[in-house]
């Protein structure tokens, strides 16, 4: 908590054939932090998220994970230092068992994942840890259900678990609580809670009250820009935030 | 959930049962037309491993069927090698091109694969049509079945039988083993949420050449052993519509079921034996009605249907 930054982007762009989406932003990420990226539709959060994971190119700027410049690397290659995205829409893998999913995150360990011609029981060995993670996320009683049946909340939940198989030192969530009601909402918060120690997390938020009482660190994104960044209670207060969020002239009415 | 497990553990059975009916189906029905089934079975089961389990549509799977044929076919009658080893450079033929291929075609993803496969496929066609060696419109002649090993005789169907059928259990095996291995896993992963794949770290164009490569190697074991079978190495081999044939051998039978294809096969080649004969080229008609059917109303093929049914039976 030395205030080492773990993520560091520095004039980052990206441009769509002469649309602007993510201009010039400078983001640092302390280690051990649960930082929020917040902003208005369109501000270009997801757009920063695909840049910094690598699933885009960027225009114009670097990106650095743990003082190491990342920019060109491929996505693959930044997931196995440790830096593992979920994104909007839930990341599970559908048809596959609740089981086999976090097996999937655990797998690469082994180093076996080029093997087709072993048998696939040679992954059981696997199954304890996979049970340890889904027990963790409150889901070891769903292990053999197929995924697809699960309710959204814990196909959430899955995912989470699924990332955690990397033991990733920092991981991104996109919209975690999008599309949920009160009850996953506080399920997830207290989840994410739980695993965000010894651990950064940087998420894209809608909903301001999860934002308010889980993050340390916010920045608000309008049209690519940086608009403000600091605690919740600083950023809250800043006049310009508060006009980037029209119609609603407290921040707080703003989530839906 | 306890269906699926239940259905996994009546497998086994399933397979001996039918490995039995391989070994004495050739006393009861025409050696020659249960060879055709079986090598139009593997070839489906092949295509099956990328579409069904990667979820990569090859549109140009015939180029693999076919050039192995040829290879094979120059190598036994030209070269004079032993069917066993003429096979095995068909394999090998159809693996490198299978390589080729996909290195190309995997940049790309949807109908710009398929439409590349296509491309590449058109290409060796034309090859095939137009160089001397594989005798254009022809195809190549009086292969000769030769003796396995230099010791059995092969023009005997029988012994010709036996072997099909024992390079159809090993074809049958790589591929069901695949699907099941940790390689597998990661490529189910793959064709069930390719960016979720790619953020957990895994190389998922490195994966998705692998699979290509053991499909086309598989694809041309089944052309190999069909040019040995009919002593041609026959230019429609390569034409699309073999591409397209197996496309719809698959999706009948049931796309990324274990036997879905093998069902497929044996449908396609039954009704296009018997129906050639008494409506003639109506035949391409009917097939193509089939498949409109197929897609409308059972999108699961047979066996995929069939499940369904055994499941829910099994719940209830």
């Amino acid at each position: 908590m030395s205030g080492e930054i773990i993520l560091e982007t520095r004039g980052l762009t990206k441009e769509f054939k002469g649309f602007t989406a993510v201009s010039d932003v400078n983001l640092k990420v302390q280690r051990g932090t649960i930082h929020a990226l917040i902003g208005p539709n369109g501000a270009g959060k997801t757009t920063v998220f695909n840049l910094v994971t690598k699933f885009l190119p960027p225009t114009a700027g670097s990106i650095h994970f743990k003082g190491e410049d990342i920019t060109h690397e491929a996505p693959a290659v930044t997931a196995r230092r440790g830096f593992v995205r979920s994104f909007q829409i839930s990341a599970t893998f559908p048809h596959l068992t609740v089981m086999e999913n976090v097996r999937i995150g655990l797998q690469r360990k082994l180093g076996t994942e080029f093997h087709f011609w072993k048998s696939e029981r040679s992954l059981d060995k696997l199954n304890d840890q996979a049970m340890a993670l889904l027990e963790s996320v409150d889901l070891a009683s769903f292990a053999d259900s197929v995924t697809a049946d699960m309710p959204y909340g814990r196909k959430r939940a899955l995912e989470i678990a699924t990332t955690l198989a990397l033991e990733p030192d920092m991981m991104l969530l996109d919209e975690p609580t999008q599309g949920m009601g009160h009850e996953d909402i506080e399920r997830v918060v207290a989840l994410i809670r739980k695993v965000s120690a010894n651990r950064t997390v940087l998420m894209v938020e809608h909903n301001l009250s999860v934002v308010a009482n889980l993050c340390d660190r916010i920045t608000v994104l309008t049209r690519g820009s940086v608009l403000a960044e600091g605690t919740y209670d600083e950023v809250s207060k800043n006049p310009q935030v508060l006009a980037a969020y029209v119609g609603s002239d407290n921040i707080n009415d703003a989530h839906h | 959930m306890n269906s699926k497990s239940y259905l996994e553990t009546k497998l086994p059975l399933l397979f001996g049962v039918l490995f039995v009916i391989g070994l004495v189906a050739p006393f009861a029905v025409y050696p020659t037309f249960l060879m055709k089934i079986l090598c139009y079975a593997l070839f489906a089961c092949a295509f099956n491993l990328l579409l069904g389990f990667a979820g990569l549509l090859s549109f140009g799977h015939a180029a693999f069927l076919g050039t192995a044929g040829y290879v094979c076919g120059m190598m036994v009658r030209d070269v004079g090698v032993t069917p066993e080893v003429g096979i095995l450079a068909g394999t090998v033929a159809a693996g490198l091109l299978g390589w080729l291929f996909g290195t190309l075609a995997i940049r790309r993803t949807g109908i710009y694969f398929a439409m590349i496969t296509l491309a590449l496929a058109q290409m060796v066609f034309f090859l095939a049509l137009q160089i001397k060696e594989t005798g254009g419109e022809d195809g190549l002649q009086g292969v000769p079945r030769g003796h396995l090993f230099g010791v059995v005789d092969l023009s005997d169907n029988l012994a010709m039988y036996y072997l099909v059928f024992a390079i159809f259990c090993v074809g049958f095996f790589v591929i069901y083993r695949t699907i099941h291995s940790p390689f597998g896993q990661i490529l189910k992963a793959i064709r069930e949420n390719e960016p979720r794949a790619v953020s957990l770290g895994y190389d998922v164009n490195k994966f998705k050449l692998i699979a290509f490569v053991i499909s086309a190697a598989l694809a041309g074991t089944a052309g190999a052993t069909k040019t040995l079978v009919f002593q041609l190495a026959s230019l429609s081999d390569v034409h699309w519509h073999a591409s397209g044939e197996v496309v719809l051998m698959t999706l009948l039978g049931g796309l990324g079921t274990i036997l879905g294809p093998i069902v497929g096969a044996a449908t396609i080649v039954s009704l296009q034996t018997q129906l050639a004969d008494s409506v003639g080229s109506w035949v391409t008609v009917i097939m193509g009605v089939i498949f409109v059917i197929c897609v409308l109303s059972f999108r699961r093929g047979i066996v995929g249907e069939l499940q369904v049914l055994i499941k829910r039976s099994g719940v209830n």
